[in-house]
């Protein structure tokens, strides 16, 4: 038994409307690979913000016990001082800069008016010689690829004189070859007494290189599991992730489902940066009239890309297929063709790419209709506008001081309510929700959940993506399964749970992935 | 009571300006002893002559700002080269007139079209290609210009520019007139604004306080009245105030209530919310930088008018005044937040500021280090209560 290098005893943090964690404990040994596994949104990156000081002392409850003595980190440079380093799972490296610039960026070698190139470029190349990456290190990072620069994230980590490595994700956008050469690259810095803590959801690799597993679910511990004391096997891994009960979570609804409101045939997208990259590949979907279909994925599987490919061509290049809207083909061209052809895509980035967050209820709610409150030549009915924008706001009871009032006043659930409201304002046929209960309440999900059975109740077809399985298990009759950008399994209510979603998506990654499945085994 | 200090909050700049306006009074009529003033009849008509076309280039410049805080460069340019084009059609070649304004316009809207094309289509940053129009439209008037000016345009050209209503003559009848037409305005202001008060009171929608309604009705009538009053005694209403009361009611309207105008503030707040509720962001691009070109010939004319020559180097800074008209009127640098009125508050706040600084006495070199800090100010305060704003 090794010392503890690292406690963090009952950190508790909420953000407005969500409590992320709740007296959550987590000890890691001196030494030791540590994975920390768990569901989208269980709260492992809030988590490590907490350790890196990204999420400052004072704004959590909780103590953390760092070498023995409790630490009060109010910035990442407090943690990276005492040898804690993040990598994340966005790359943050500079792309028009060097190597060597990028691996000392922020952590300067020479004095501050003058820098000391030699030392850079001469240290630069120590270190990468370290991680193993035969690159100049005077090349510039966007020349590189992206495993490539997965290890240039850890060579900086490195010249930090870092003790504690924290990795987020680190094989997720990598291929089996270059996730392989990164976990032993783990496993040997271990030997040199590092000590890790790794967030995936590659759960083969997990098994492979951890000591502990340390499972969190809706913002909690659940348990600690021990390499040879507990049971390392993928189904036991995934019970501790997924096993909640659910019991009411989901307002009933009878399931009748018509003819067929959406089909997408063959359908492939290539990514619009890259032009080798399919980002979907040969998507074969439907949906019919009054049912509600999932898909079910990791995050960066495709499914918003496929989206918002369908919406018309709002994402993505070269997109091949076909698309049936009520059976009739359809082509559409822009975002204005789409809403047109009534199809509509409820963003998961509410902040970012669905609500004016300075303009009022009223503005947000008519936006993606304006023709439908003004005259033929493009005048503005205001008191119109004033009239249904009232009727949405009170058809899905959303709290607020009147209709006048700025979105951003308003808590998570309600801005997701006036985000339909207005998607509903463009009385859709078809309606696309990505992630709709993405950072809201239990209550507020319940009244989303009612919107979207009042939705199928009245005939439309709604497609959902969600992260959250027991969501996608609660309220679809149908749910289409998509790993890195092909569907790779559909199953029916009956035939659907937590397990089996989980195992067709691990297993399509590992048949992705032989060299890294074969170790793991 | 909240609802005063909430009027007081919503207008500050138009209550500064009051504020600069009496401050300026004081301290002219003290210097003179009385002799000068703001409020003089003169000095009034001469305010609205000497700042025309900011107003009007204003307009088009808060269009630009609203897309995203994007600025153009070129619009004194522009004025150069259409007024030299104006010199040479009119005065050189004695086109038709009416002919020569429409080229004149339509040359405008070409050169707008030109740079909105790179701008919207191939997006190129704003700033980068409406500098290089602020250098080659400039060059390019130089070139028709051959570094002379024209000058000399037929009253017949300038009538539509740079006169007055009534004819001039009789004292009386001019000041007769012009209380008339102000006091026309007036009224058809305040019919306007209760009529779509009971129309909303019948329809049992939300209305503001009748007091406050009251209040703005009087505060109009007064300046309206007030203006009315001084053009009056001086020489009639200058043909240009009706053509920027026209400019300004119409981009006032398309702003509040079109589709179009609905949408450039949508995204301006948030481009890519804009986009995937079926916005044509690259289409209100190219219009509001296609517009700019059109309303820069506008001010070409009128400044041609005015100045009665055709110069290579008319027009320099203008666009200066214009970007810091709409800043100082209220528009966010971020874009999506701005209105009209608030921008012609920002254009008659710096039009008083250079009026009054020159009755002063003061030389241009204090003059522009004030305009400098103010525009600063006005900056400062709209990000700082902003993020205020957001903290609580």
């Amino acid at each position: 038994m090794s010392s503890i290098l690292l406690e963090m005893q009952g950190i508790s943090k909420s953000f407005p409307g969500v409590k992320a964690l709740s007296n959550v404990n987590l000890r890691v040994e001196d030494g030791e690979i540590h994975a920390l596994v768990g569901e989208n949104g269980a709260g492992k990156s809030t988590l490590m913000k907490v350790l890196s000081g990204d999420i400052p002392h004072g704004d959590y409850e909780g103590r953390v016990i760092y070498d023995g003595n409790e630490c009060r980190f109010y910035g990442m440079k407090d943690s990276e001082r005492v040898g804690i380093v993040t990598i994340h799972q966005e790359l943050a490296l500079v792309p028009t800069l060097s190597i060597a610039e990028n691996m000392f960026l922020g952590n300067e070698r020479g004095s501050y008016f003058a820098m000391d190139w030699d030392q850079t470029y001469r240290q630069a190349a120590k270190y990468l010689a370290v991680v193993g990456l035969d690159e100049s290190p005077h090349t510039l990072v966007k020349d590189i690829g992206v495993g490539k620069q997965q290890l240039v994230e850890i060579a900086k980590a490195l010249a930090k004189k870092v003790r504690l490595l924290i990795l987020d994700e680190p094989t997720a956008s990598l291929n089996a070859n270059d996730s392989q050469k990164l976990l032993d690259l783990l496993v040997q810095f271990k030997k040199e007494g590092m000590t890790s803590i790794m967030i995936s959801h590659k759960l083969t690799e997990i098994s492979q290189i951890s000591d502990h597993i340390t499972v969190i679910r809706d913002g909690s511990t659940i348990e600690t599991l021990t390499r040879n004391v507990d049971d390392f096997s993928e189904p036991r891994i995934i019970k501790g992730m997924v096993g909640r009960e659910m019991t009411d979570r989901f307002p009933k609804r009878e399931s009748h489902p018509s003819d067929i409101g959406l089909e997408v045939r063959n359908w492939t997208v290539y990514h619009p940066l890259y032009p080798g990259r399919k980002v979907c590949e040969d998507i074969n979907i439907n949906v019919r009239k009054g049912e509600v279909v999932g898909i079910s994925g990791l995050m960066g599987a495709g499914r918003t890309e496929l989206a918002m490919s369908i919406f018309g061509r709002s994402y993505g290049a070269r997109i091949s297929g076909q698309l049936f809207l009520n059976g009739r083909e359809v082509r559409l061209a822009s975002v204005q063709d789409a809403i047109a052809n009534k199809l509509a895509y409820v963003t998961e980035d509410r902040k970012g790419a669905g609500l004016l967050l300075a303009s009022e209820i009223r503005e947000n709610t008519t936006l993606a209709n304006l023709p439908r409150i003004s005259s033929r030549r493009g005048v503005l009915d205001k008191d119109r506008e004033i009239q249904l924008a009232k009727v949405y706001t009170e058809m899905l009871s959303v709290k607020c001081s009147g209709i006048e009032q700025p979105v951003g006043n308003l808590s998570g659930g309600n801005q997701q309510k006036v985000l339909l409201a207005k998607w509903m304002f463009a009385e859709p046929e078809v309606l696309i929700l990505d992630e709709p209960t993405r950072g809201i309440d239990v209550g507020a999900k319940y009244e989303i959940y009612t919107i979207i059975n009042k939705l199928v109740a009245d005939n439309k077809s709604v497609l959902m993506i969600s992260s959250e399985l027991p969501e996608i298990l609660g309220m679809c009759d149908r749910i289409y399964v998509m790993s890195e950008g092909r569907i790779v399994g559909e199953f029916t209510r009956a035939e659907a749970s937590q397990e089996v979603i989980m195992a067709s998506i691990l297993k399509s990654k590992a048949g992705a992935e032989p060299a890294a499945a074969v170790q793991g085994a | 009571m909240t609802g005063l200090k909430e009027i007081l909050k919503r207008n500050t700049m138009l209550i500064v300006l009051i504020f600069v306006m009496i401050l300026f009074e004081v301290l002219i009529s003290n210097r003179s002893n009385g002799f000068s003033s703001l409020f003089k009849p003169t000095n009034i008509t001469n305010l609205i002559n000497q700042n025309g076309y900011v107003v009007i280039l204003t307009c088009g410049m808060l269009l630009c700002i609203l897309t995203g805080g994007n600025i153009d460069l070129s619009i004194g340019s522009i004025v150069a080269l259409v007024g030299a084009i104006a010199g040479v059609l009119i005065v050189n070649w004695h086109l038709n007139i009416y002919l020569s304004i429409l080229l004149c316009l339509g040359v405008g809207l070409l050169l707008g079209a030109w740079q909105a094309f790179w701008i919207a289509y191939v997006k190129i940053p704003p700033f980068i290609v409406t500098l290089s129009g602020m250098l080659a439209f400039r060059g390019f008037a130089w070139l028709i210009l051959g570094g002379m000016t024209i000058s000399s345009f037929p009253d017949e050209y300038s009538r539509y520019f740079n006169s007055y209503l009534p004819e001039p003559g009789n004292p009386g009848a001019t000041y007769a007139v012009t209380i008339g037409v102000a006091l026309v305005m007036c009224l058809l202001s305040i019919v306007a604004q209760v009529a779509s008060r009971l129309k909303k009171i019948k329809k049992q929608y939300d209305v503001e306080p009748l007091w406050e309604l009251l209040l703005r009705l009087v505060f109009g009538a007064f300046v309206i009245l007030a203006t009315g009053h001084l053009l009056g005694k001086d020489k009639g209403i200058p043909v240009i105030l009706i053509l920027l009361g026209v400019v300004v009611l119409v981009y006032w309207f398309f702003t509040n209530n079109t589709v179009p105008g609905r949408r450039l503030y949508a995204m301006g707040g948030n481009e890519k919310a804009a986009r995937l509720s079926g916005v044509n962001t690259d289409r209100l691009m190219f219009f509001c930088y296609a517009n700019m070109g059109f309303l820069s010939a506008l001010a070409a004319l009128i400044c041609v008018a005015r100045f009665d020559t055709a110069n290579p180097s008319a027009g320099l800074n203008y666009e200066l005044d214009a970007i810091g008209a709409c800043f100082i009127g209220g528009a966010s640098a971020y874009g999506g937040v701005g209105t009209i009125f608030g921008c012609i508050i920002g254009a008659v706040f710096m039009g008083v500021l250079n009026n009054g600084m020159s009755l002063l006495g003061m030389g241009a070199d204090w003059q522009r280090t004030v305009k400098g800090l103010v525009l600063l100010a006005a900056v400062v305060f709209d990000v700082v209560s902003q993020t205020r704003k957001r903290a609580n």
